[in-house]
Parts: structure tokens; C-alpha cells; sequence
């Protein structure tokens, strides 16, 4: 964890009473709702359909089990006992009085947590890979140019006011678990022929109501020269974005218009005007670096009965199989923390389970949390001898779903639930699919699908880069759903394509059952759903859901 | 005469606007005036005798159009048709940064107490508030912020400075 030095504590502190001040004066009524709007939107705080929801931003999706308890002390104190965490790795409570928020921000502050730049029309939270730091396949840790990021972003003069919200993602790994293609900006961490770090860039990336996989800008981004360079691509957008139609106000929108070489063009030019004035010296990069705490990672631990207990408990080598990824040292694992339970609202979780989250890695897990853009959280630094135990306490916390990458880990946004844009509910949707699907064996056998739900065009459930995208519309008041196949918002993203007319609710699952149906048919040898429906195409999928339609 | 926030040597006071706005299709006028980006560029003249000239800027016109005029600007003046338009804080900056500008870079239209610190980073030195704010309500929220992360317009040290002095 990168540790808050008395500047970054003195910015959340006067923030806070900033935003104290402001509730104060709409509460007072010298503020209008209007102009109090864009300035609770730049604190995180939305009035939605029954409340105010409040997001705090978890930032790159790192968080500590101090941190951890505060969320659930807030959970308990001034919401109903729990929070959700979101697509952007972060957690939202969806029952706040305006009245505590100051007190809330105050809360937070006082564990190094803040709700700044959670929304509005700014640098939002930045995305990084969940396994930063533990990844076998990582270059480096993403988080010191994430944190770096943070602060550069943070109550930024010049661009706090953009056409549009704004999203950057860091990846150090190969195999991208940030969806970094489909950012703002997308940040993939490589090193050149000389050793030196540098970033290839994608910018223009997005989903929403135009979704497009973002062109690369530049192959290889010295890493020294990033701040600049993102100074010049948000100057070039700040200035140029449209701001016309909040609908085309997003940088993808810019980037399509111009073309990405006549875009590269502007910010190359911009870029050269700002120079090496406009970035981090290295010695903060390294101040950053060493803020930041190392795990004490021991040298190959014995792994203790994992293995025994493995063989011997068909429950707990279910839960090795779906929920442990590879270490970048022996004798440890990485845990992921499922926040699908059968039943459940994906990324909901209650304030008893924060602190069993927060208490297993506090004994087991070197004081690591992290939370994903698929709504689970991740225990990046477990020992093998203790995964057993590990399992026990989240398995007794309703935590240890064994079905992460499998077709129960869906993504969905709050829907018609809570949000005022929504057309439709997603939640529901996604709890019924989950319980079809329930049989671990055959969702093991099914293998790696994702399946994530929008409630409406805007796309917070990332439905264009689902295996099997869900997409809620409303249809003369009743709630109807689009259903895309072949998105990805992995290394290979790609915006999935509409199957066939919409279907109404009561048909969803039994579309999703009938296209698993025929995955299994058609595949081959070791393919996964995708790869079997980029083999054969949609035809096999359309028929199986639109026959009994002819 | 309308009331401005000036700053000055990191003090904010409360000053006499001596500005005029003039219309494109207005006459030549006495005293202090400030007129559009095109008026200024057509070269046709707007005052008489030796009174100080100020530009106006929509946010759609670009500073670099006033690169190699600036000596003839007492006053560019940038406009914010709505609070959310973000566009004059860049305007600012390259005025200041890029262009140079000494004179003074004034805001006007929907400006609000909330951006005054973001304002004066970019390098705004007049303020024509919006919602009434007094010169202190101004004051208090351009100086909320003990430390600033980004270099910007107005030289003060951003934290990865003042940690190098720590």
C-alpha cells in the first residue's frame, strides 16, 4: 500500500471541509439544487431514484483492512449495513443523508480514503490490475504509476471541467484484467530494447452509447515522459471535445471524428510545446515507489497440507481450482473473493463481511485487499499453508463462491433498482441467471463465460465487452433485453455483437441456457465459449435462441 | 461601475471595473473597452484617445489567434457561458504559460465561488463572480487548499516540490 505522507492527508483533510462547506450552504438554501449539482457530482455524491448514493473511491482498487473496516463502519453508521462495490473498483452506499455526508468524508479521511473526482466531468478513479503486485506474468507493479496518476489527477486547475468524465487504466501484465482498451485512456506497461519502462497508449477507448475499442496512440511511451504526454492528450480534448451532446461529449467520440492519426497529430504537436516541463521528476516516482509499503514476502514457504487437504476435500479443491491464480512466488497464492453468491446483488456485500475480509488479511494476507472491475475482491498475498483456513472463513462469510471467471461471475449494474437513468433492472436478471446456472459441475464444465448486464445505454455493466452481453431497454414501459455475443474487454477486446430482437424478461434465461446449450455442442477440444463462437460465427447462437420464434 | 475581485500578490481585494464592454456594431468609444477577438484582429479601431484595450474570448476562440497582439491587450477577458464549460481554464494557462501575458486574464460569465482556486491556479488574476460572493467568501475558497499536486500558471510549488524541500 502506498502510504499517505502529511501533504496527501492535509489534501483529503481540506477537501473535505471544502465539501462540509458546500452541503452547508445548500442545505441552507443559498445554494440551489442546480448549482449545488456539479459540485456534490465532483464529490461522489448522486442523487438517485429513493436517496442519495454516495461513491468512494477505492483508488486502483488497493485498500488496506484499517481502510476495509472504515467502509464497514460507514456501512453500518449511516447506511443499511452495506455497500456495493462498482465496475470502477469502487464502493458506492446507496442510502446516504445529504446531511451526514461531510461526516462521512470525514470518516474516510481519517483512514486516507476520500470521495474526490468519484464522478463529474473529471479524471475519475484509475483502474488497475487487481493482481498488481502479485501477478506472475507482471512487469512491474502498475500502482506506483497509478498512485503517481492519483495525484497528478487530483483537483486538477486545468482539467477539472472536461466535455466529458474521463477513465485511465494501468496494466503491467500481458494478459490485460483492466479492460484498458476500452479507456479513455489505456495504459499497458512495457519494457523496450534498452530495459527502460515505457507505455503503450490507447486512447479513445469507451462503451456507453458508441462503444469502440481504442486505437493505439503511441507504441512505446518513454515511462519518464507520461505526464506530459497525458497533459497534451487531455489539453487536446479539454479544448477540441464537443460539448454540444453529453452523448458525444467523450474523447472516443473526438478521436473517431479527427481519425486517431490526425488526433495523434494535434496531441504529438501539444506534446512538444509542453516539453519536459509538464513531467514528474524521477525522484518523485521513486518517492512514490518507496511510499510504498513492501509485503514481507517470505522465501518459498512450505506449503503446509494444501496439497492433502486438496485431495482429501472436493469442496476446497473446487474453490483452488476457480478462485486461486498463480503467485509470482512459490508458496503463495493469489485469492480471489467472490462477491457472487447465488442470490446475491453482484458487488453488494455487508459490513460483517468487510471485516472478515479485512481481518483474513490482516492474519493471512500481509494487509492486502483489492477490489476488481468484475465486483469481487482479491486477497493478493496468501500463503499455500493457509489457503485452507482462508477458505473456511470466507466459506462460513457466504464469500467463497467457487465460480470466478465462470458463467455466475456476471457483471451487472444497479439497474432500475436504484438509478434514475436505468430502463430496466439488471439485478434481478442477473440473480436468475446465477441460480440456473447454480450446479458447480456444470458451470465448471461450461468454463470461462462472462456474462455482464446493463440496465440502460450507458453501459456501466460493460455489456458490449460481455462474452454474452445483456443490455436492458424499455419498450413502451416494459423492460426488454438486447443480447450481445463475443465481447471482450480483455488483451484481445473486442464490442460484442447484437444476436436478435430483444426478448422480455421472463426469456432471458432461458436465451442464456440455450446459447450455453449450444457452446457445449459445437465446441471442440479445450475451447472456450469465445473461442468456439468466433470458430462458428452467431449463427449456431441465433438459432438456438430465435427458433422457436420461425 | 460594476465591482471585480482583483488579485494581486496573493491578495484578493475588491476593485473598480473600469471596463466597457462594446459590441461589434457599437462606435468608438472613451475610456477603458473591452471588444471581441474579431474586432480586435479586423484592426478596426475601438477607442479613442488613451484608453486601455481588453479582449473577449468565448471559449471556442483560440488564444494562439492573439499570439504577437498581446502588446496592444491591457485585459483578456475569458468567458464561462456555463460553470461546466472547462474550456477558458486551458486559455488561461496558455496565455500565461505559452503566450506570456502579463496583463490581467479576467473571468467572466457563470463564474462561481467553487472554481476560485482552480481559477486562480491557471493564472485568472480578476474574477467577476456570478453568485454575489464577497471578496471574502472569494478569498476563503481560492485558499482552501494548503497544497497543490500539478505545476500550473501560478508558480505556486506543487507537493512533489515542497517533499524534495521536506
Amino acid at each position: 500500500m502506498y502510504r499517505y505522507d502529511a501533504v496527501d492527508r492535509a489534501v483529503l483533510a481540506d477537501r473535505a471541509a471544502e465539501f462540509r462547506d458546500q452541503v452547508r450552504r445548500r442545505l441552507s438554501g443559498e445554494l440551489t439544487e442546480d448549482q449545488f449539482k456539479p459540485l456534490r457530482l465532483m464529490n461522489g455524491l448522486y442523487l438517485q431514484l429513493h436517496a442519495y448514493m454516495l461513491r468512494v473511491a477505492v483508488p486502483y482498487g488497493s485498500l488496506d483492512p484499517r481502510q476495509m473496516r472504515a467502509l464497514a463502519d460507514i456501512a453500518r453508521r449511516f447506511d443499511r449495513g452495506y455497500g456495493h462495490f462498482t465496475t470502477r473498483t469502487n464502493i458506492q452506499y446507496n442510502w446516504i443523508r445529504l446531511a451526514d455526508a461531510p461526516d462521512i468524508l470525514d470518516v474516510l479521511a481519517a483512514a486516507d480514503l476520500h470521495a474526490i473526482q468519484t464522478s463529474g466531468n473529471c479524471i475519475r478513479n484509475v483502474t488497475a490490475d487487481p493482481y498488481a503486485g502479485a501477478a506472475a506474468d507482471e512487469l512491474e507493479d502498475p500502482r506506483v504509476w497509478c498512485e503517481a496518476i492519483r495525484q497528478w489527477s487530483s483537483l486538477h486547475p486545468e482539467f477539472s471541467f472536461l466535455p466529458r468524465k474521463f477513465k485511465i487504466a494501468v496494466t503491467a501484465s500481458p494478459h490485460d484484467r483492466t479492460a484498458a482498451k476500452v479507456h479513455d485512456i489505456g495504459l499497458l506497461l512495457r519494457r523496450g530494447r534498452d530495459g527502460a519502462t515505457g507505455f503503450e497508449v490507447i486512447v479513445g477507448g469507451g462503451m456507453g452509447r458508441t462503444p469502440y475499442v481504442g486505437p493505439t496512440l503511441k507504441a512505446f511511451l518513454p515511462s519518464d515522459r507520461l505526464f506530459s504526454y497525458l497533459e497534451a492528450v487531455l489539453r487536446v480534448y479539454n479544448r477540441h471535445g464537443r460539448r454540444d451532446n453529453i452523448y458525444k461529449a467523450r474523447i472516443k467520440i473526438l478521436v473517431a471524428a479527427l481519425g486517431a492519426e490526425a488526433f495523434g497529430r494535434e496531441v504529438e504537436a501539444e506534446w512538444e510545446k509542453i516539453g519536459s516541463a509538464g513531467d514528474l521528476p524521477g525522484s518523485e516516482i521513486a518517492r512514490i515507489r518507496d511510499a510504498f509499503t513492501r509485503p514481507e514476502l517470505a522465501d518459498s514457504p512450505a506449503p503446509g497440507d494444501f496439497e492433502a487437504r486438496r485431495a482429501a476435500e472436493p469442496a476446497f479443491a473446487r474453490f483452488v481450482r476457480n478462485n486461486l491464480r498463480a503467485h509470482k512466488l512459490p508458496g503463495y497464492a493469489i485469492v480471489d473473493v467472490s462477491l457472487k453468491g447465488f442470490g446475491e446483488t453482484p458487488g453488494d456485500i455487508t459490513a460483517d463481511q468487510m471485516d472478515v475480509v479485512a481481518d483474513l488479511a490482516e492474519r493471512f494476507g500481509l494487509d492486502e485487499i483489492r477490489s476488481t472491475h468484475e465486483q469481487n475482491l482479491v486477497l493478493p498475498h496468501i500463503r499455500l499453508a493457509d489457503v485452507h483456513t482462508v477458505w473456511k472463513a470466507l466459506d462460513a462469510a457466504r464469500l467463497a463462491t467457487p465460480n470466478i471467471n465462470l458463467i455466475s461471475d456476471i457483471i451487472a449494474c444497479p439497474g432500475l433498482d436504484y438509478c434514475a437513468l436505468a430502463n430496466a433492472r439488471a439485478i434481478c436478471v442477473a440473480q436468475d441467471i446465477a441460480r440456473r446456472f447454480e450446479a458447480p459441475d456444470r458451470a465448471e464444465a461450461i468454463g470461462e463465460l462472462k456474462i455482464k448486464i446493463s440496465g440502460c445505454i450507458n453501459a456501466c455493466g460493460h455489456h458490449h465487452v460481455g462474452h454474452i452481453g445483456i443490455l436492458g431497454v424499455d419498450k413502451k414501459g416494459e423492460e426488454f433485453y438486447q443480447l450481445t455475443l463475443g465481447g471482450s474487454g480483455a488483451e484481445d477486446a473486442t464490442v460484442g455483437k447484437m444476436l436478435g430482437p430483444a426478448l422480455p424478461i421472463d426469456r432471458v434465461t432461458d436465451a442464456v441456457e440455450a446459447i450455453v446449450d449450444a457452446y457445449l455442442l459445437h465446441r471442440k477440444d479445450g475451447e472456450r465459449f469465445l473461442d468456439t463462437l468466433r470458430r462458428t460465427g452467431d449463427a449456431p447462437f441465433r438459432e438456438a435462441v430465435y427458433a422457436d420464434a420461425h | 461601475m460594476p465591482m471585480l475581485i482583483r488579485l494581486s500578490d496573493g491578495v484578493f481585494s475588491q476593485v473598480q471595473d473600469d471596463f466597457v464592454r462594446l459590441g461589434d456594431e457599437e462606435p468608438v468609444a472613451e475610456g477603458d473597452v473591452i471588444i471581441s477577438l474579431g474586432r480586435l484582429l479586423s484592426g478596426q479601431v475601438a477607442r479613442v484617445g488613451g484608453g486601455r484595450i481588453g479582449v473577449w474570448l468565448e471559449p471556442a476562440d483560440e488564444v494562439e489567434a492573439l499570439a504577437g497582439r498581446l502588446d496592444e491587450v491591457d485585459l483578456v477577458a475569458l468567458a464561462f457561458p456555463k460553470f461546466r464549460d472547462g474550456r477558458a481554464f486551458t486559455s488561461a494557462r496558455l496565455l500565461r504559460e505559452r503566450l506570456g501575458f502579463t496583463g490581467e486574464v479576467r473571468a467572466v460569465g457563470d463564474v462561481l465561488r467553487d472554481q476560485a482556486g482552480f481559477m486562480a491556479r491557471c493564472g485568472f488574476d480578476a474574477f467577476s463572480p456570478a453568485d454575489g460572493s464577497t471578496v471574502e467568501a472569494w478569498a476563503a475558497a481560492a485558499g482552501r487548499h494548503r497544497h497543490v499536486y500539478q505545476r500550473a500558471a501560478d508558480g505556486r510549488a506543487p507537493a512533489f516540490v515542497e517533499r524534495g524541500s521536506f
